[in-house]
């Protein structure tokens, strides 16, 4: 046999075993609903997203495992790394938007507010529903000019009265807060800069000093701004940052002299992460969390005994347990596998298309009975979404670091909404007429 | 006073970013090449230090085990990197650290993964009052600390006959070479002291910022500091840092309500693009000059 010949016969076995390989794979996944998890466990934020990742998959595993699916339903994950750039994520988005291996994506959990808000327009081509958990555009609430958007759970407007609300308790009231100054810290970025409307309105309607100071990205350093804290004598201290920026600004903060116990952090600047290697300097910090920490919720208990007991837990390094990105990831995974029966309920137990995943996240309604039952009392907020409101009920608590764990120092708080809602639905009805979006029709189903 | 005091700070933020961009110095003066890595070899050093005293280890016991590693990340880099390479253009070396760069990031996860450590040096970082000044007592320290490197590196350069070849090396390659001068040994010790360098700024920001992943973007802020005090000269390092820590401190004080941003990113680059403009070698730099 002459090399041509043999060349040729290994490549035709090659290419029939293939075929056969993915004519066989293509099967695997048939009657699964896939979950593409767009993670970063490498690059500057892993350490806030290797928590998460393994929060979600842990609560997925015990639904395959131990409750037989959703509805009998697996799920079925497909990770894909990002290092949290956008570029990689949108990769990742074109390669599972249609699904994978027989197996349909019916919602996107989305993990990055960069990929979230560059996708905007991408998901409402490809009639993809994005969940953003806590963050995204709150314009977006407004699901009749963004059907395919959903900033479940909490948004930074919210946050800004929340913030506010609390200071005025600490103060005496909402009568005491004129003449306060309250210093807004922020990551100088689209989620950093996201509160300065909100307290401007909340400042004119209270009366205090809204002092705005941006950080530049990634804010290694932060000796001006907070000497600038200092010389204009702000009260109190909102602190909006990300990734390194938190650390270094609650360490800076000690350093001219300004108390922990009155800087609040945002949501994305109150984890484990953000306070431990700022040392003894983070004692007494405070910050709005929608994930609290702890171990002690019941849907804990059931997944350290079924799931990481039983040595199918994703984290490597167990202390992460319980911590607040672990609990995030844990609260995403339970609104999905949620919205995926409320689908059931409508379409049949079977995997769901993306139009029907978009149907059951506007008819989600996870009501604190539905919470109990879950085990996840305290750790998940009751959440009713709609057509028209893509959010449901934002709520946080205020929690305080003692040096070693977070306590809650409120219970879940609402903030004053009513207060925004015409700004915001103001701004999507603009965002609808600068791109001539036709009035949608199901947001009235 | 407050004027004096954001100056102050920002002089001592400048020293810092000084030490990084000694380590750039160091392998330029001895090679031509900007080493892209140094950022990767600042996470690589302060992240086995942590790991070590994690372990258990005191610091004069993992300080010195951290510098050893160093030493022998330098031969490594230099058998597998640098000797394939001898001769080639400094674009070519460029990329090479390009990609070592990477290669530094990805060992650095994949041994010791991706957390946040805290690194606690046992040095105060509370302010001190001097005459009006706020002066954190871990800042003072960095400086001495950054001082006295200058000094051992200046003495090295001039008084030691290694400091000698390795001008020579720098001067002319092929030159250094044909009177005996051993290239492998010279990269060899002055990667190794560069790892240094890096471990003791990776040891001052870890300690300020927690030992993380975005230890490796420090170099960042060092780029403007090597434009502006030249790519060849340490004590330009530590002008250039003070110039960049004073006027990014300065600019966002007062120059950043005025555009309702940050400007300290952006503004360190304007510096440096002016200086750029104005002396391309930098304060320091040794002007190039070439036969066409």
């Amino acid at each position: 046999m002459t090399l041509h010949k043999t060349l040729a016969l290994f490549g035709a076995l090659l290419l029939g075993s293939t075929s056969l390989s993915a004519a066989a794979h293509a099967a695997d996944h048939d009657g699964q609903q896939l979950y593409p998890l767009l993670s970063y466990r490498t690059g500057p934020y892993a350490p806030s997203g290797i928590p998460q990742w393994a929060g979600i998959r842990d609560y997925l595993t015990y639904v395959n495992d131990v409750q037989g699916g959703v509805d009998g339903v697996k799920v079925f994950v497909q990770e894909c790394e990002t290092a949290y750039t956008v570029e990689r994520a949108f990769e990742c988005y074109e390669r599972y938007k249609n699904g994978y291996d027989g197996a349909p994506v019916a919602i996107l959990m989305g993990t990055s507010s960069g990929f979230d808000a560059a996708a905007s327009e991408k998901v409402r081509a490809d009639k993809i529903p994005l969940v953003t958990n806590a963050g995204g555009r709150e314009d977006a609430v407004d699901g009749s000019v963004f059907p395919y958007q959903f900033p479940l759970l909490f948004d930074y407007w919210t946050e800004a009265s929340i913030v506010v609300d609390y200071v005025a308790k600490q103060v005496g009231g909402y009568d005491k807060l004129k003449g306060l100054k309250i210093a807004t810290l922020y990551h100088d970025s689209g989620y950093g800069r996201d509160t300065i409307e909100p307290l401007a309105t909340l400042s004119k309607k209270y009366g205090f000093e809204d002092i705005e100071i941006p950080v530049p990205h990634p804010g290694e350093q932060q000796q001006a701004q907070w000497q600038q804290i200092k010389q204009q004598a702000a009260d109190w201290v909102f602190f909006r940052a990300w990734g390194v920026m938190a650390p270094v600004g609650i360490k800076t903060a000690a350093r001219v002299g300004f108390p922990a116990d009155h800087i609040i952090g945002d949501i994305w600047t109150g984890s484990e992460e953000d306070v431990r290697p700022a040392g003894t300097a983070a004692k007494g910090y405070l910050a709005v969390s929608v994930f609290p920490s702890g171990t002690d919720f019941k849907v804990s208990q059931t997944l350290k005994k079924d799931v990481i007991d039983a040595g199918k837990g994703d984290l490597k390094d167990q202390s992460k347990f319980g911590s607040v990105y672990y609990n995030a990831g844990l609260v995403t995974a339970i609104i999905y596998i949620e919205a995926l029966r409320t689908g059931h309920k409508q379409f049949g137990d079977r995997p769901l298309t993306a139009a029907e995943g978009q149907w059951a996240l506007e008819h989600l309604d996870i009501t604190p009975q539905r919470i109990e039952e879950l085990g996840a009392t305290g750790l998940l907020s009751p959440l009713k979404v709609t057509a028209s409101d893509h959010e449901g009920s934002p709520a946080a608590k205020i929690v305080q670091w003692d040096g070693k764990e977070w306590h809650a120092k409120t219970d879940w708080l609402n903030g004053d909404r009513a207060l925004f809602h015409d700004a915001i639905f103001a701004k999507a009805a603009a965002y609808a007429k600068e791109k001539s979006l036709p009035a949608r029709e199901a947001a009235t189903n | 006073m407050f004027f004096l005091n954001v100056l102050t700070s920002g002089l001592l933020s400048g020293l810092m970013y000084a030490l990084v961009a000694i380590g750039f110095v160091l392998i330029y003066k001895a090679s031509g090449v900007f080493n892209f890595a140094q950022g990767s070899m600042v996470l690589f050093a302060a992240l086995t230090f942590v790991v070590l005293n994690e372990h258990g280890l005191p610091f004069w016991a993992a300080f010195p085990i951290t510098v050893l590693v160093m030493i022998v990340g330098a031969v490594l880099i230099e058998r597998l990197v640098l000797r394939p390479l001898v001769n080639r253009s400094p674009n070519t070396l460029f990329m090479a650290t390009l990609g070592l760069s990477f290669v530094i990031e990805g060992l650095a996860q994949a041994l010791f993964g991706s957390d946040v450590h805290q690194l606690d040096l046992g040095i105060d970082d509370m302010p001190l009052d001097l005459w009006g000044l706020q002066i954190s007592t871990f800042d003072i320290f960095a400086s001495a600390v950054a001082v006295v490197l200058v000094a051992v590196l200046a003495v090295l350069f001039s008084k030691t006959r290694m400091g000698i070849s390795l001008r020579a090396v720098a001067d002319d390659t092929l030159a250094a070479q044909s009177i005996g001068i051993r290239l492998p040994r010279i990269w060899q010790i002055v990667w190794s002291v560069s790892g240094l360098v890096a471990l003791v700024a990776g040891l001052l920001w870890g300690a300020r910022q927690g030992v993380q992943f975005s230890l490796s973007l420090v170099v960042l802020k060092a780029m403007p500091v090597l434009i502006i005090g030249g790519f060849s000269s340490i004590p330009g390092a530590i002008v250039g840092g003070l110039l960049v820590g004073a006027t990014e401190n300065l600019a966002d004080i007062y120059i950043g309500p005025l555009v309702q941003g940050s400007v300290s990113t952006w503004f360190a680059y304007i510096l440096a693009v002016a200086f750029l403009l104005i002396r391309p070698s930098g304060l320091f730099g040794e002007t190039t000059i070439a036969r066409v």
